[in-house]
């Protein structure tokens, strides 16, 4: 990373003509027609467009649950095209924390252990582990909710308890698939909050929504169609940034 | 391992199994009557092997027995009310072989006396057996009281005889027999002892329903009191037997040599009986046919017991299927978050295994009890080994671990995107 010139952000996540297939009987679908982007450290990305425009595929092939048809993905300068069942499941226990619309977390596991997942399957889990994750329960709302179950919590407070799961390995890239889809909006208004805050940290998130008020929180947003870019709009508020910034 | 600890994976699938706690226990219910089948069957055929064997060894196992056997019905004498036949063992036969094997420790004479035995008010039909005082030796008979007849008996003719225990207890229910008088027939003979009854056999010489008791008296005075020929009632007429001798039980000094002697009595006795009116027996070749044929009951039953087993095994791999489609949705978010194929093969086939092993502890605790539980209802004498239990536990081990296989590897293998999909 030395190379790189102190003026430009190294790229977390970039794409080089990636092309994603499905088959559907005789006829092939480009879910991704070969897209080339780069999201760069520490942005706060949100990706728009209709529904089957791509958005879901993106996000699968980013998040390393998915491989390119053709073309290539690198993740933290690792390219994943080469990378076996096993190393794949390596850096998204290392290097990835997902956000899902419907929360998914393990009903049988109490929040701190719901927290605590991605920690689990990792080969040399940190020491201080659970303290982690304890922390970030704390810093989500629900320190005191530690021993609860899923089924015991709100919907809101559900969302929280996975973003905390994504927090806990310290990603390099957190992924979030219509985070706030499932809220009501004055829920959803405290969650995106959040992800401004972790924002404002430097965190890099990529947010799928087909919300625009949503969408307006984030720095920059990007607009598929038919799986190619259509636009791209580049700090469309600096203000909440330049705020973020700021504050610290 | 890397990544989770065993421990974790097992509190993990123990608290998954929790979830569905009825479902659980059903299909540990499986391999608990699995493990407890094996268990059981097994401790039944041991137990027939071991009662089989004490009852043989109770014949004496460097013994060879040489019986007289009623040859064939004579159908041109079967006319006559009353008739008389004459067969069996005799006098010289016993001298013969006394001198004829050098390998022959001692040969004891037995007679059978067939008379009531009366005391008071209370009657039996045990078997009177009339012969010399080393039968206890060669048969390993045990003294339960006073002693068994003595040189000095057969010396004096004495009218003394041995109860054997159920007899005294039949005959003297309220006190020791010791001392006491017992009429045999006609006469009067002294209680001297008693001795331990004789295991029943199958091919047992008492007549059905008569069981196996037994009284002894010195062989001289039997020769006196009854002579040889004995007196048969049989329907509408009147039979009359001579037997000199009921039994040899020649007694061989090196295991060895028995089958050896075995044969050369045959042989012998074929000789000088014309007719076959004898048959030789070898305990220790019942006793090897016995070990033999427990061995196949054993592998057998055993061989019963595992095919339920199978089934109970069976049994998990549908409930873990049923488990693994259920849980398809847990199964892509634990992908997503980074869980290797092999975790969750692992998580699964703990579970399986955690299910086995469950049932099976249960399954052997209940087979521990198995022997009470047998006796009880099928007054059967069942033991347990200790290597029934480990197999029974060792087999639902590895059944588990089959049975979860597929299951756990399907779980593995899906895709995650399609698994978070997963409604
Ligand atoms: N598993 C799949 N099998 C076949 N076609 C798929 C599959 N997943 C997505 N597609 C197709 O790929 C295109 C993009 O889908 P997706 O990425 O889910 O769009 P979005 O999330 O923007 O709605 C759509 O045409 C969809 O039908
Ligand atoms: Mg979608």
């Amino acid at each position: 990373m030395s190379s790189v010139s102190p003026g430009t952000r190294p790229p977390v996540a970039e794409l080089e003509r990636v092309t994603r297939t499905y088959r559907m009987g005789t006829n092939e679908v480009h879910a991704l027609d070969e897209l080339s982007f780069s999201f760069g450290r520490g942005e706060y990305w949100a990706v728009m467009g209709s529904s089957g425009s791509g958005k879901s595929t993106l996000l699968n092939l980013l998040g390393c649950l998915d491989r390119p048809s053709s073309g290539s993905y690198r993740i933290d300068g690792v390219d994943v095209s080469t990378l076996d069942d096993d190393q794949l499941s390596e850096l998204r226990s290392q290097r990835l924390g997902f956000v899902f619309q419907s929360y998914n977390l393990i009903a049988q596991l109490n929040v701190l252990e719901n927290i605590l997942v991605p920690l689990f399957y990792q080969d040399e889990p940190p020491l201080e582990a659970e303290e982690r994750a304890r922390g970030l329960a704390e810093r989500v709302g629900l320190g005191n909710r530690l021993e609860h179950r899923p089924p015991e919590l709100s919907g809101g407070q559900q969302q929280r308890v996975a973003i905390a799961r994504a927090l806990v390995n310290q990603p390099a890239l957190i992924l979030a698939d219509e985070a706030t889809g499932n809220l009501d909006s004055h829920t959803a208004l405290e969650i995106l909050a959040l992800f401004d805050e972790l924002h404002a940290e430097g965190k890099t998130i990529l947010m799928v929504t087909h919300e625009p008020d949503v969408a307006a929180r984030a720095q920059h947003v990007l607009r598929l169609k038919d799986g190619r870019v259509e636009t791209v709009v580049r700090d469309q508020n600096p203000a909440p940034a330049a705020a973020a910034a700021s504050s610290r | 391992m890397k990544g989770p600890s065993l421990l974790r994976t097992v509190r993990l699938g123990v608290s998954s199994l929790l979830l569905h706690k009825l479902r659980s226990l059903l299909t540990m219910l499986g391999v608990l009557f699995g493990v407890f089948a094996v268990i059981a069957m097994l401790a039944i055929g041991e137990g027939g092997r071991v009662e089989a064997i004490e009852r043989i060894r109770g014949l004496g196992t460097q013994n060879v027995l040489a019986r007289s056997v009623k040859p064939r019905e004579d159908f041109a004498t079967g006319q006559q009310a009353v008739r008389v036949i004459n067969y069996g063992l005799t006098e010289e036969d016993l001298a013969r072989i006394e001198q004829t094997f050098p390998c022959v420790q001692r040969v004891v004479p037995v007679r059978e006396i067939y008379e009531e035995v009366r005391c008071g008010e209370r009657a039996m039909n045990p078997r009177v057996v009339a012969t010399l005082p080393n039968y206890l030796d060669v048969t390993g008979r045990k003294i339960a009281e006073g002693r068994f007849l003595a040189d000095e008996d057969e010396r004096r003719v004495a009218n003394v005889c041995v109860l054997d225990y159920d007899v005294a207890r039949h005959l003297f229910p309220f006190a020791s027999p010791l001392g006491k008088e017992v009429k045999i027939g006609g006469d009067y003979y002294t209680v001297v002892g008693t001795v331990l009854t004789r295991l029943r056999q199958k091919d047992d010489p008492a007549p059905a329903g008569q069981g196996t008791a037994e009284v002894f008296i010195p062989l001289e005075t039997g020769r006196k009191w009854y002579g040889s020929m004995q007196v048969k009632l049989r329907a509408g007429s009147r039979e009359m037997e001579e037997v000199e001798l009921h039994e040899l039980i020649v007694e061989v000094a090196e295991l060895d040599n028995v089958m050896f002697v075995a044969d050369a009595v045959r042989e012998m006795l074929e000789r000088n009986h014309p007719q076959t009116d004898f048959e030789v027996r070898v305990p220790l070749e019942m006793m090897r046919e016995v070990e033999a044929q427990g061995r196949l009951w054993s592998f057998v039953l055993g061989a019963i017991a595992v095919i339920s087993l199978v089934v109970g095994g069976i049994g998990i791999t549908n409930v873990m299927l049923a488990t693994v489609t259920e849980r398809t949705r847990e199964i892509g978010i634990r992908r997503a978050l980074g869980a290797k194929r092999k975790h969750i093969v692992t998580q699964f086939l703990v579970e399986t295994v955690t299910l086995c092993i469950g049932g099976g502890l249960v399954g052997v605790a209940a087979g521990l009890l198995s022997p009470w539980i047998l006796e009880l209802v099928l007054e059967k004498r069942a033991i347990v080994t200790p290597g029934s239990s480990f197999l029974a536990f060792g087999i639902s081990v590895v059944i588990g671990i089959f049975a979860g296989m597929y299951p756990a590897w399907s779980a593995a293998r899906m895709d995650p995107v399609e698994a978070l999909r997963h409604e």
